[in-house]
């Protein structure tokens, strides 16, 4: 198992008045895709937005390469290099998809070589470049959210749910797009409901429930474990999706 | 008639703006008409200093920010202060000679504003960021207590303004022009719908092209995605409010030469203007706040000439129906 | 049985501290008894306003404590109810008819206007909503200010009451004692002896129809008091607090929201409108300045908030400190700076003209450190002491039935 980049111990998080978690302990190895796998209202997102510093933290700790950036603000939790693409992609879509990648990279001018590649990972951008990015469609809007994830090297990419509402072959290449960056060692967390999509890119997994993490381990000793699934999820995870 | 129905759809703000400058051209010889035109543009010019720095704050901040009246009475004083003191330069006819007052001050004006907008962001209303209600208590307070400081400092009555010599008086517009010649147009209201243009541009620009624009429209979308881009947005929420204070104090000081007498609580009264010109371009939206003010300022002189009573019911109006046709406002960019 | 009869007066709305219970109990003495109790036209002028701005103030804690609507209109609905009363004596005469008249187109109005502005809540947000009942608000203002030969402009209208309203009454010649309790506290001091004291103190009052209209307002007051306390404690107003708590779950569970908050919105412009007419009538004089100005307007929301927003107390509470204090602040500080070089900072700052200042920085600091007002204050020490007591005893004593 490598070292873990982000390790949650004992974690107890607050939307408003409302507690989501309940004491979550995740380890996610450094240079793997881990998936976070759970029934809808399990903390999923939650936990995510929790590293990234958007909820209130009421116990625990969170640790980015052994430094706790518990309760830390979100800027700064994002200058340590770690990427955030939130379930409604969060892009401004009154921004062009030039502004929208201008600002998303933070060091200076965008590398050339390095924007090649996304335009070569995600041919619509390049097409739609000075065009409000609302008018996208939700393939290509999801395109743009990790783009704007990857145009600086990243050392943690959070990613909730990418899939969702999106056509077979935009998936596909979203995949594609994940298997690239597993190939330069990015280190992934990915929140996800798609079971395929799962499968194919995970190296780890964790499952949730209640606000708190029920199981981890390797992915591949989920996805072989029918009975495993059927405690965990409730279903198989080939019923997913 | 699909286009005309397209047209008034997509830009509601020309639309608007034609339809009101004909429907008074109908009402009027054309001599008044391009005289209380022209007027109309200058008060909107030196509304829209006013009211540029509210959009922004309240579209971008979220922060409602009712003292922002008293930041226009500040900067009205200031400068007038200043333009006192010069009032020997002020006095001089060349053009070159009254910039060396007034710019100064212009200047002091937008810093004095400036820095209180600082201290009051900083003191009053970082406390109260997110509870709307406490803002509209806390800064109407904050109001009252700016106003009594300048009865203090300035004392109780109202203030005559010595008007720069070089800006005085009007250019006559040839004779030999058909309809409007001969025509005088004020010298003042040229200039600062000159400087309204000017400054229009210059936002324009910086909101359109630069970074620190980019931030902005960014920031009124979605506060949070901004953060987790890495950017600080506190900090440029309290740039946008000094700016914001600056203008609104520039704006004040402009007008104090408009009308060259000033009360403390002449912010009051602008405020409601600066309101009805950000609801009715719709917030967070600079180019709604031009078209706004320039409306606010047309309607002003318009219904001022042929029913004065009712000025100030017609620009409410205005505000009110242009709410129950366009709810966002003419230019809306945040859905509020 | 006579907590049973307060229960059902108060509807189950305790004051809920000593404190206050007490603070409550001298004022509605000293506006029961007020024209026996303090001589002179000032004070006794001052006892009605504190009738009138009662309603006023309750009212607006209607929307602004219990619904958290913020409107800048009130002083509209008060000017409306005011300028209708004196436009109809002006026209009419001064006979109870015409007063009638006035209250009801005055009633009429208020309907029209606030039927309105529940429209444009409608349309826009929250927040947009307080801006625009203050451009409504202005707008009405310049109206009634422009409109010379109807309103009388800037310099208003005198209110023609009718003669059993006004100081030429009198119901009987006799005289009825009053027996002023400031006055005798201050000669116990100089004068030493008590019973000279007691004779200086006393004083004639020879009742005339002004103080049959005092009372006609204090009993109405009182009666829109208890009536709004009803309307707080009761399904109603539940819903209205629930709205204030959080409308989309309000929504969620089946309540048509905007009808609520129109509701609240109607029933709060009548009662301020019903406020305007007993002030002109008790002022018999009306202006712009004195009905429809922002000024006033800031005033009757400091009262609701220093006062205490949401519990309706507070409004009793704050309009009688906030109006005591803008009336004897300023001797206060005309005292203070009576021995200070005029022109100087000191002059300056502390002078009686500038009491506003000081009333202002009390007033932004009460929200950042006294959010919940003067009863929202008094009535968490009392919490807190209930608790502290509780802890003390070793036996749980049995809880005496609160209702």
């Amino acid at each position: 198992m490598a070292e873990s980049i982000v390790s949650l111990s004992g974690v107890r998080a607050d939307i408003d008045q409302y507690h989501i978690l309940h004491g979550v302990d995740l380890e996610v190895p450094a240079g793997e895709l881990t998936v976070l796998l759970g029934r809808n209202g399990a903390g999923k997102s939650t936990t995510l937005r929790t590293i990234m510093g958007l909820t209130t933290v009421t116990d625990g700790k969170v640790r980015f390469r052994g430094e706790d950036i518990t309760g830390q603000p979100t800027p700064r939790i994002a200058r340590k290099g770690i990427a955030f693409v939130p379930e409604n992609m969060g892009i401004f879509s009154l921004l062009t998809v030039r502004e929208n990648m201008v600002l998303a990279a933070v060091n200076g001018p965008m590398d050339p070589a390095r924007l090649d590649w996304v335009f070569d990972l995600f041919p619509p951008l390049k097409k739609f470049w000075d065009r409000p990015a609302g008018n996208l469609s939700g393939g290509q809007k999801q395109m743009l959210a990790i783009a704007r994830a990857i145009i600086e090297p990243r050392e943690l990419l959070l990613v909730d749910e990418p899939t969702k509402g999106l056509a077979p072959a935009i998936i596909n290449d979203l995949a594609g797009a994940f298997e690239q960056l597993k190939q330069q060692q990015v280190t992934v967390l990915l929140v996800e409901q798609n079971f395929n999509f799962s499968r194919r890119l995970g190296q780890s997994a964790a499952v949730m429930n209640d606000g708190g993490v029920v199981w981890s381990g390797q992915m591949t000793e989920l996805a072989d474990n029918d009975d495993l699934q059927h405690e965990l999820l409730g279903l198989g995870l080939g019923e997913h999706q | 008639m699909a286009r005309f129905a397209a047209f008034r759809e997509d830009k509601p703000h020309v639309f608007l703006l034609l339809l009101m400058m004909a429907v008074a051209l109908l009402l009027m010889d054309p001599r008044t008409w391009v005289l209380l035109t022209i007027s109309g543009l200058a008060m909107g010019a030196m509304v829209f200093l006013m009211a540029s720095g509210m959009t922004l704050t309240f579209g971008l901040m979220n922060v409602l920010n009712l003292a922002h009246g008293a930041f226009i009475s500040l900067g009205a004083f200031a400068g007038a202060s200043v333009l006192v003191w010069l009032s020997s330069q002020a006095s001089e006819p060349s053009l070159l000679i009254n910039l060396a007052a007034i710019l100064p001050a212009l200047g002091f004006a937008l810093v004095v504003a400036g820095l209180l907008g600082l201290v009051f962001e900083r003191l009053v209303i970082k406390p109260v960021y997110g509870d709307h209600l406490k803002q509209i208590l806390v800064t109407v307070g904050g109001s009252i207590i700016i106003m009594e400081l300048i009865h203090v400092v300035w004392g109780p009555n109202e203030i005559p303004v010595p008007r720069p010599e070089a800006l005085t008086g009007a250019f006559l517009l040839p004779e030999a022009l058909p309809v409007i010649g001969g025509v005088a147009l004020e010298k003042y209201r040229l200039i600062a719908v000159v400087l309204g243009l000017a400054i229009y541009g210059l936002m324009s620009w910086i909101i359109e092209r630069t970074r620190v624009g980019i931030l902005i429209r960014a920031g009124v979308e979605s506060r949070e995605m901004v953060e987790v881009q890495g950017y600080r947005i506190r900090l440029l929420f309290l740039g946008v409010f000094v700016a914001g204070s600056a203008l609104a104090g520039l704006g004040g000081a402009m007008w104090a030469m408009y009308r060259e007498i000033i009360t403390a609580h002449m912010g009051d009264e602008l405020m409601i203007s600066v309101i009805v010109v950000i609801i009715l371009g719709g917030l967070g939206s600079i180019k709604g706040c031009f078209y706004g003010a320039v409306l606010v300022g047309l309607i002003n002189l318009y219904v001022g000439y042929l029913e004065p009573r009712l000025a100030a019911v017609a620009t409410v109006g205005l505000m009110v129906g242009v709410l129950m046709w366009r709810p966002q406002g003419l230019i809306p960019v945040i859905k509020v | 049985m006579l907590n049973g009869m307060f229960n059902r007066i108060l509807s189950g709305d305790y004051p809920r501290s000593r404190a206050l219970s007490a603070l409550l109990v001298v004022i509605g003495v000293c506006l029961a008894l007020g024209p026996f109790l303090f001589p002179g036209v000032r004070a006794f002028s001052m006892l009605g306003m504190i009738c009138v701005f009662i309603i006023v103030v309750a009212s607006y804690d209607l929307m602004l404590g219990y619904t958290h609507i913020v409107s800048f209109a009130h002083t509209m609905f008060f000017g409306i109810g005011a300028y209708g009363v004196a436009m109809s004596t002006d026209v009419f005469g001064s006979g109870f008819g015409a007063v009638f008249i006035g209250i009801g187109g005055a009633v009429l109005m208020s309907i029209l206007l606030s039927l309105l502005l529940g429209l444009l809540s409608l349309r826009v947000k929250a927040i947009f909503f307080a801006l625009v009942t203050l451009a409504v608000a202005f707008a009405f203002l310049s109206l009634v200010t422009q409109l010379y030969n109807i309103t009388g402009g800037e310099d208003g209208l005198a209110v023609r009451s009718p003669r059993e309203l006004g100081p030429a009454f009198r119901p009987f010649d006799s005289t009825v004692p009053g027996f002023s309790v400031i006055d005798f506290i201050t000669g116990v001091f100089t004068q030493g002896s008590i019973g000279q004291a007691f004779n200086d103190a006393l004083f004639e009052v020879r009742i005339n129809g002004r103080h049959l209209m005092y009372y006609i307002t204090f009993v109405i007051s009182l009666v829109v008091f208890l009536f709004l306390l009803r309307m707080v404690n009761s399904p109603f107003g539940r819903v209205l607090q629930a709205i204030r708590e959080n409308e989309f779950r309000a929504q969620a569970l089946g309540y048509r929201t905007v009808f609520y908050r129109t509701a609240a919105v109607i029933v709060s412009a009548m009662l301020a409108t019903l406020a305007g007419v007993l002030f002109a009538l008790i002022n018999r004089y009306v202006n712009p300045e004195n009905t429809l100005n922002f000024e006033l307007m800031v005033f009757i929301l400091l009262m609701c908030v220093i006062g205490g927003m949401g519990t309706l107390y507070g409004a009793v509470v704050g309009t009688a400190v906030f109006l005591l204090a803008q009336n004897y602040l300023q001797d206060l500080l005309g005292l203070l700076v009576s021995n200070a070089e005029p022109g100087s900072l000191f002059a300056e700052l502390a002078g009686p003209d500038r009491w506003l200042l000081w009333f202002g920085l009390l007033f932004v600091l009460s929200v950042y450190f006294f959010p919940s007002g003067i009863v929202g204050q008094l009535r968490l020490w009392a919490e807190r002491r209930r608790e502290r007591k509780a802890d003390k005893t070793p036996v749980a004593s049995p809880m005496k039935q609160e209702s």
